[in-house]
């Protein structure tokens, strides 16, 4: 008996994810300890620390990285990793800084006062008088922060699977937590668990079959032996079948996209800010790794499924999203055409040198710009309200180009980006993609990419016109209140550097995306 | 110079916004200013212009975004300074007609589309051009939603969803060439030339992008938002789109497609130049059946721009090689600006006096009105191609081309100049001649137009009848391009 040897740690690349567990840790100690009204500020303040210090330690990591495996082969430190580790932290901060926003609901968040009680009861008027608040909020961010970095970083298949678990829990818990429409929030949180369960368990099935198929957890070692070609093949399509559902189910690709419009609409829209873009960011990069690394030299098998399901995604988001008549519906469903959009730079897999370093690179660029112009949106959408707090009914938002030029030009924007417009974001973005998958010979995706783009430009477009070229319907004048339409509420600071931090990097990466073209590409490939 | 072209109206549109929010007045004078200091821009660009220099001149080009190949390359060469004159000076004459009728950010925003459409002619990179392509739907969209008829905003998704769809597709194309290029991508047009494009790749690059330009121009089947779109956005809105925005479909058809795709074009002549004939023919008809003026004046730009794009491609080797229906085609592209800019802006005063746009609800112009009806026939007469008026001149050179190709081409395509004596002469009779109504619209007898009017529009009349009776300096300009095109 050697006795247990204790696993060597490099502590000096992994500590922005120590740093974020370690704080989600004090944030709970924060909620047992510290008197109610000095927790807001705490938690707001520990949280923005604790993510700004793991930002400036992933840029220093990210200045001169080594692509290496550390913590016994458990994760790996590679450039694309880094770059979605700043990423992540980055749409954090702007999360916090939303999650932290009580000025649009007279002085109180837009979290529940206290979740246990029960919509309609006493003891819920109750905690709304009191002006509770739930601040939890902020540990369970960190936590999910935590596992989002873990996901695309994971060298072997069990870490994958605990940071999947790390990353969903909390996020399950705080789709349910608005503080208006309690109950739509409530079955939205039901129904994304119980579809989130499901499909971690088709994911971990997947794990158990390809385990069987290599003999390895290591996502290298599963290269290696898919490479050589092991025993059984069916075993391995299986299991990459199985983990693809729970992937896909996490980045709402068609046909495992319909909790998607329903928790986008039943989240607190701080919350669907944060998650629409932190979830896709961490969830594609786990499936580039998992695709390129491990099963990369198995492409023919899957290549043409990853074909049909963008093809099948971006068709159905687009097409669906032209009949909703909710704002955070539509986006919902422009959100699973933009998973197409992203699975169509996937299977551009075989572009350039054929090991997916092109594919990964436009993916990257694509997720960024994808994910200023919704954090933005949804931003904007938390602070068009009426008496019955957000107004997101498409008659609410009729002229109000006229009330509020300003409002509806950021939102005009970032409709424009997520259309694919020139000069912003969004353009560069599926230029990227749409050529590596042109590059890789799957022109009938680019021609489906092409024809969903256009008819996604039509509810974008229709939207803007709703903003500013159609009247609003007559006012009903009964005593102040129940008029059809919303006004804008002057939101915190912190909402308002989120916008125009979205804004402004919409139209940087549309006229000048040289840089950050350039910082991706420095970032080179995963390392296998 | 260029750029300091491209950019004077772009920072007149954000001064004219900035002030807007005191005094919309002052914002439209300044709108206007700009629109002057553009077009003297333009006209000493067009001095330091070599006529007899080959290739792009006063270029312009840095690095933009240099991992894909893209440059902020800018170039003249003798179509593209046509274009850019033309659009210089029919920006300003456009504002001094809408001073009174627009507010200011439609002001600002056809400035904003007179700095894109700049750049989209001078540009000497693929990329560069669509990006700009794209960005002119933005401020087209906001002056077709933000003025104009009851049906405007119909009308301005319609637009931009065509004008979009198109662009998507000729993105395709755009990625296309790309593709093509496996090593060091480049989209500058020198670069491009050389590209060694497979046949089968070309072709479909060549079928984006016609499409992408077809919308543009536009071309039968593809035509149907210009009706709409006309009737529906004030005369001075369609102005800017008919006479210069379409005007890139027609462009890049001869930069882009001849010019980058020879085999690929001349293999897709025959079917460009049916399409072209019925949309001659077709608009030519479709004009005649209109009640509503302005729906008329745009569907005349129907069958004008299949004149154009017939022009352009009888230049191809399948097409007959007629440098005379090419260099027709590109003055045909300044002619048919200044006409219709002359038609639409006649137009507009008449539909200011009288209130309506319906063809059946005016009558007897001509006894209280004579300068008036005396300008929209000048005008009328030469979008007709009346021979001593402009554009009669490009008409004839096309036609040449045409029966260069095909004697029956030529013919089809005679037959719209008599068709559109049709539709001219006839709108006239019903609006100007005869007794006028007593209860017309309006009222009472119309009132002629002042001398401010007059002074307005003069520039587009005169310019009518001089490169009516000297087209040379235009053609001196178009011609070094075809041959450059050919060679």
């Amino acid at each position: 008996m050697n006795g247990f040897v204790s696993p060597h740690l490099e502590y000096s690349l992994l500590w922005p994810i120590f740093v974020v567990f370690g704080v989600a840790c004090v944030g709970i100690l924060v909620e047992a300890f510290a008197p109610r009204e000095r927790r807001y500020a705490t938690q707001v303040a520990l949280t923005l620390i604790g993510l700004v210090i793991a930002l400036v330690r992933v840029i220093i990591i990210g200045v001169d990285v080594t692509p290496r495996t550390v913590a016994e082969g458990a994760l790996v430190v590679d450039g694309p990793g880094v770059f979605l580790w700043g990423v992540i932290l980055v749409v954090a901060i702007a999360g916090v800084l939303l999650f932290a926003e009580r000025q649009l609901d007279t002085g109180v968040s837009a979290f529940a006062g206290q979740a246990a009680a029960l919509p309609g009861t006493a003891a819920e008027r109750t905690a709304a008088q009191q002006g509770l608040d739930h601040t939890e909020v902020y540990p369970l961010l960190l936590f999910a922060v935590g596992g989002m970095m873990l996901f695309p970083v994971a060298g072997d298949l069990l870490m994958l699977f605990v940071a999947l678990e790390v990353l969903s829990l909390p996020l399950y818990l705080l789709v349910g937590l608005a503080r208006r429409r309690r109950l739509l929030s409530q079955e939205a949180a039901l129904k994304y668990f119980l579809l989130g369960a499901f499909s971690s368990g088709f994911f971990i099935y997947g794990i158990s079959l390809v385990y069987g198929y290599a003999g390895t957890m290591d996502l290298a070692g599963i290269g290696d032996v898919v490479q050589h070609g092991g025993a059984n093949h069916g075993l391995l399509i299986a299991g990459m079948g199985l983990m693809a559902v729970g992937l896909l189910f996490k980045v709402g690709a068609v046909p495992f996209h319909s909790w998607t419009p329903d928790v986008y609409q039943g989240a607190p829209t701080a919350v669907t800010a944060w998650m629409s873009a932190a979830t896709k960011v961490a969830a594609f990069g786990a499936l580039l790794r998992l695709f390129v690394v491990a099963f990369g030299h198995d492409r023919l098998t899957w290549q043409p499924v990853m074909g049909a399901v963008a093809i099948a995604t971006m068709l159905f988001g687009a097409a669906i999203a032209v009949v909703q008549t909710d704002v955070k519906r539509m986006l919902a469903y422009s959100a699973i055409a933009h998973t197409g959009f992203l699975l169509t730079g996937m299977i551009g897999f075989t572009a350039g040198d054929g090991d997916g370093t092109d594919a990964t690179h436009a993916i990257l660029f694509y997720l960024l710009a994808y994910s200023v112009a919704t954090i933005g949106a949804f931003a904007l959408v938390s602070v068009v309200r009426d008496s019955n707090g957000e107004a997101t009914d498409f008659g609410k938002w009729t002229g109000l180009g006229k009330r509020s030029p300003l409002v509806a030009g950021l939102f005009t924007l970032f409709l424009f980006s997520m259309a694919g417009l020139p000069l912003t974001g969004g353009f560069i973005g599926k230029w990227e993609v749409f050529t590596v998958a042109l590059r890789a010979g799957y022109w009938p995706v680019v021609v489906v990419a092409i024809a969903a783009s256009i008819v996604s430009v039509f509810f974008y477009v229709r939207f803007v016109l709703l903003l500013f070229f159609t009247q609003a319907q007559k006012e009903v004048v009964t005593g102040g209140e129940g008029t059809t339409t919303a006004v804008v509420a002057v939101p915190a600071w912190g909402s308002i550097v989120v916008i125009g931090a979205c804004a402004l990097a919409t139209v940087l990466l549309g006229v000048v995306p040289d840089p950050v073209l350039q910082l991706i590409e420095n970032a080179g490939s995963f390392i296998r | 110079m260029i750029a300091t072209l491209c950019l004077v109206p772009l920072i007149g549109a954000l001064c004219s916004a900035l002030v807007g929010r005191r005094s919309d007045m002052a914002a439209r004078q300044v709108a206007i200013a700009f629109a002057l200091a553009t077009l003297a821009v333009a006209i000493v660009a067009t001095f330091r212009f070599d006529r007899s220099g080959s290739g792009f001149q006063e270029t312009y080009s840095v690095d933009w975004i240099s991992r894909i190949g893209v440059h902020l390359a800018l170039g003249l060469d003798g179509m593209a300074l046509l274009l850019i004159l033309l659009t210089a000076a029919l920006v300003p004459i456009v504002m001094l007609t809408a001073l009174r009728s627009h507010t200011y950010g439609w002001f600002a925003w056809a400035l904003a589309l007179t700095s894109f459409a700049l750049v989209v002619f001078s540009a000497t990179d693929l990329f560069l051009f669509y990006v700009f392509f794209e960005a002119t739907l933005i401020p087209a969209y906001f002056m077709i939603g933000g003025h104009g008829g009851p049906q405007r905003s119909f009308a301005a998704l319609k637009f931009l969803m065509y004008q979009l769809g198109g662009g998507l597709v000729l993105l395709g194309g755009v990625i296309g060439f790309y593709a093509v290029q496996p090593d060091s991508p480049s989209y500058l047009l020198t670069d491009l030339q050389h590209a060694d494009i497979g046949t089968v790749a070309g072709r479909w690059i060549f079928v984006a992008f016609f499409i992408g330009f077809a919308v543009k121009a536009p071309l039968f089947p593809f035509h149907t938002w210009l009706a709409d779109t006309s009737e529906s956005a004030t005369p001075q809105t369609s102005v800017l789109l008919v006479c210069v925005l379409d005007k890139i479909g027609t462009f890049g058809m001869l930069r882009f497609c001849l010019g980058l795709l020879p085999e690929a074009s001349a293999w897709a002549t025959p079917v460009v130049v049916a399409l072209c004939l019925i949309s001659i023919v077709y608009g030519a008809f479709l004009a005649i059946g209109q009640d509503d003026l302005l729906r008329l004046i745009g569907l005349t730009s129907l069958s004008h721009f299949g004149f154009i794009a017939l022009g352009i491609f009888v230049l191809t080797p399948t097409g007959g090689g007629s440098a005379e229906g090419a260099s027709g085609a590109i003055i045909y592209m300044v002619n048919h600006g200044v006409a219709t800019a002359a038609m639409f802006l006649v137009a507009a005063y008449l539909i200011e006096r009288k209130g309506s746009a319906s063809i059946r609800a005016i009558r007897g112009v001509e006894r209280s009105a004579p300068v008036l009806a005396g300008l929209l026939l000048v005008a009328g007469l030469a979008t007709a191609g009346l021979p001593g008026l402009s554009q009669f001149v490009s008409e004839i050179l096309v036609i040449i081309g045409a029966f260069a190709y095909h004697w029956w081409v030529g013919a089809i395509a005679v037959t719209a100049v008599v068709l559109a004596a049709i539709y001219v002469l006839w709108m006239y009779q019903r609006t100007m001649t005869g007794p006028p109504d007593p209860v017309s619209v309006g009222g009472a007898a119309t009132a002629d137009l002042t001398r401010t009017e007059v002074a307005i529009v003069a520039p587009l009349m005169i310019a009518l009848v001089l490169f009516g009776f000297y087209p040379a300096p235009l053609l001196d300009l178009a011609n070094p391009v075809i041959a450059a095109v050919t060679r």
